[in-house]
């Protein structure tokens, strides 16, 4: 299990290197680098002088080069720039450039800071990844238990009339994307021409405070997308269980069908939809980020659609850091879970 | 004049789809009766669900198709009217002019244009990039999942991590790092699309030479003819450099379809190796081994025909995935034209003024969420009917 585990991180690390220099390498290229320098400094800027900008900042360094600083193992660079100033990636104009350490990548902890919010990465991804928390533990509390009993109760009884409209109910809503069932909510309960005013259609008022008015319809919205997925996986899996043997000796001993479902079938039946609740969080995201632009909540997706709509370099690269970590966090942990709930499989 | 009435409003719209609905009921009567001679396809008229989903899914294919052909739908998608602007459902037309259709029969839009005629053409900005993409796709993740799962050992490692890399990836961070017009100003899409679109040519290559190398001549045209179409095509689509200048693609659609089809193929890959490692363990497929066919004959003459099965489901699944990040995509306005009628962006432009102005919005949400659940629905349909022998 230790070997198992060990491996497993490795190959995350190495997705996780590759990953972030695939981002690296987008964000860094050459038209990218223009539009940044013609954003942060002047738009009438010239080729030349866009060319020395960058130059005098370090952003013509090699990719590889850079990467390496970015990420801590290869020393910032010092240069001084062709108007004379001296620039470098670990000292800013306020600091003796002396002073400063050598090596400044996020493996010394310094995530760089953001070219739009004038603030560093680190603290921006901080405060936002908490309010995305806020939302996905929400919907995580929403989703997790409605999908288990939904699928539990189609799957008890396999094609009984509850199982063929549940099931309809979970195919209609893995067909809903965010963007369509966010907009039909607000339309039904939000709109101030018609429907039924029960909740706001904007979520801003719920980063400092969330109330049931503000924060039903994100959370319900992305909560809805994940459910019926893992309400089929679940389904499926108690199906399965059903039909076993022991189930049917349960049966025949005269245990009551309550009991059953409860004390036999659940128990295994809920291995399954473990690994697909695991595997569900990256594609959380995604509705996360769909959800607040929707609503308008500045979350994490909000931040990652505002770098990446900027070409904010070091706040794009941070944000797909904290993602790519939490999407094979997940994987890792699905599959440690599943080995450790399910005795029939071993690794080793 | 006067403003329709909800019952005037659905009765017009039904009527104007007049050409669907000829099409659909002639595409189900001729089916229902030749449904015995049809295979899987037939069998599908057996299952009530299957019939829906086929049902919701032909009429977006129909409606898109006539739309394109102008047979549907009332007014020009991008024309504006002054002062049709976020007009309700049913308003008629201002100042009764000639020549155009009296009524904007779901409203006009935040810029004056007609709800349900962009709603209609939309569903042609779907139609011709999805299936298209799925297929792509399919035959990127066929033509490295068989060889994976049937080698396995370092080349399956290999790919296997590669698939995993792409699926690490959050989707709309590919999509914000690859669409956009300063990545397409480098050309890495049109390499991407180099790279991924020579793979439907290496399969029929493949399927044709495996099959058919003990009869060279048969071989020869097959071959000839595959890569003279496939490659011809492929320049064109691809490298936008086909030789008669016919075949040319925009460069805003080639890299939504490219990075749509890059999303897809490593699952299509995944499910492609999955189903490889559990075939080649069949006693057909060592009874080809000990007739000493070769491993590509196997792996596409015996392995992938006894894998169609979940292969088509997933297919099915696949466009109204494929379906949904292209709304994706339009919500977020990357990629297609902002003038562009497909659903995602008409959301996106409804989005803003949706808690006054319904319909802008409504009425392409309601759309797409018809189509993909028409698709899971004929998938389910599938499913069920494809278990059942």
């Amino acid at each position: 299990m230790g070997l198992f585990i060990l491996r497993r991180v490795g190959v995350m690390i190495l997705t996780a290197l590759c990953l972030t220099f695939i981002v690296f390498y987008l964000t860094n290229l050459y038209p990218n680098l223009e539009k940044l320098a013609k954003t942060q400094g002047n738009f009438r800027m010239s080729d030349e002088q866009v060319e020395s900008w960058l130059g005098n900042r370090g952003y013509l360094e090699p990719t590889f080069v850079k990467y390496g600083e970015w990420l801590g193992v290869v020393p910032g660079y010092d240069i001084v720039g062709a108007d004379g100033e001296r620039r470098g990636r670990c000292f800013d104009s306020t600091m003796n450039p002396d002073d400063a350490p050598s090596l400044c990548g996020i493996l010394q902890g310094d995530w760089g800071s953001s070219t739009v919010f004038k603030e560093p990465s680190s603290k921006i991804i901080a405060t936002r990844l908490g309010l995305t928390g806020k939302l996905m533990l929400w919907v995580l509390i929403v989703m997790v238990p409605s999908a288990l009993v939904v699928g539990v109760m189609a799957g008890m009884r396999e094609g009984s009339k509850l199982d063929r409209s549940l099931s309809t109910f979970s195919i209609a809503t893995t067909a809903t994307p965010e963007y369509v069932s966010g907009v039909i909510f607000i339309a039904i309960f939000a709109s101030s021409a018609v429907g039924l005013k029960w909740f706001k259609g904007s979520a801003t008022s719920a980063m400092e405070n969330a109330t049931l008015e503000n924060f039903t319809l994100p959370v319900l919205t992305i909560a809805l997308y994940g459910m019926g997925y893992i309400a089929r996986m679940t389904r499926a899996s108690m199906a399965e269980v059903m039909t076993a043997q022991y189930i049917r000796t349960a049966r025949l001993k005269g245990v009551s069908f309550k009991n059953i479902v409860v004390k036999h079938a659940l128990r295994n039946a809920l291995i399954a939809p473990f690994t697909v609740i695991m595997l569900q969080v990256p594609w959380l995201l995604n509705g996360v980020v769909i959800v607040e632009t929707l609503f308008n909540y500045k979350g994490f997706g909000w931040v990652l659609v505002q770098a990446a709509g900027n070409n904010d370099v070091e706040l794009l690269l941070g944000v797909s850091v904290v993602s790519v970590v939490v999407v094979l966090l997940t994987q890792l942990i699905s599959d440690i879970g599943y080995v450790y709930l399910n005795p029939r499989i071993k690794v080793s | 004049m006067e403003p329709l009435s909800w019952g005037e409003i659905i009765i017009r719209i039904l009527g104007d789809m007049m050409p669907t609905w000829i099409a659909l009921i002639l595409m189900f009567a001729v089916s229902i009766y030749y449904k015995r001679n049809l295979g899987l396809y037939g069998k599908l008229f057996d299952s009530t669900i299957g019939m829906i989903g086929l049902a919701i899914v032909m009429f977006w294919v129909f409606t898109g198709i006539f739309s394109a052909m102008d047979l549907v739908g009332t007014h020009d998608p991008l024309g504006q009217i002054s002062g049709m602007k976020n007009k309700v459902p049913g308003t008629p037309v201002r100042g009764n002019p000639e020549g155009i259709y009296e009524y904007y029969l779901l409203g006009g839009d935040n810029l004056a244009r007609d709800v349900y005629t962009r709603m209609v053409n939309g569903s042609w900005e779907v139609i011709k990039i999805a299936p298209f993409a799925t297929i792509f796709a399919f035959m990127v993740g066929i033509t490295l999942g068989l060889p994976a799962g049937y080698y396995g050992g370092r080349l399956d490692t290999m790919l296997s991590f590669l698939a995993n890399l792409i699926l690490a990836f959050p989707v709309i961070l590919l999509f914000y790092l690859l669409v956009t017009p300063e990545i397409i100003a480098t050309g890495i899409p049109v390499y991407m699309a180099g790279v991924l679109f020579i793979f439907p040519i290496i399969f029929f290559v493949i399927l044709f030479n495996s099959r058919f190398f003990t009869q060279p001549s048969k071989r020869n045209i097959y071959l000839a003819v595959t890569i003279l179409l496939g490659g011809w095509l492929y320049l064109g689509i691809a490298w936008d450099a086909d030789p008669l200048g016919v075949v040319s693609f925009p460069s805003n659609v080639l890299v939504v379809f490219v990075s749509v089809v890059f999303v897809n193929s490593p699952t299509v890959f995944r499910i492609v190796r999955g189903l490889t490692l559990d075939i080649k363990t069949r006693d057909y497929v060592a009874a080809a081994q000990t007739r000493g066919e070769g491993p590509w004959y196997i792996m596409l003459w015996e392995i992938l025909p006894n894998a169609r099965g979940p292969l088509i489901v997933d297919f099915c699944l696949r466009i109204g995935y494929v379906t949904i990040l292209l709304g994706t995509l339009g919500f977020f306005g990357l990629g297609l034209s902002p003038e562009s009628p497909d659903w995602g962006s008409t959301i996106n432009d409804g989005r803003k003024l949706l808690s006054v102005y319904l319909h802008p919005a409504l009425a392409p949400a309601l759309s797409l969420l018809s189509l993909v659940l028409g698709l899971n629905l004929l998938a389910d349909g599938l499913r069920e009917e494809s278990l059942r022998d």
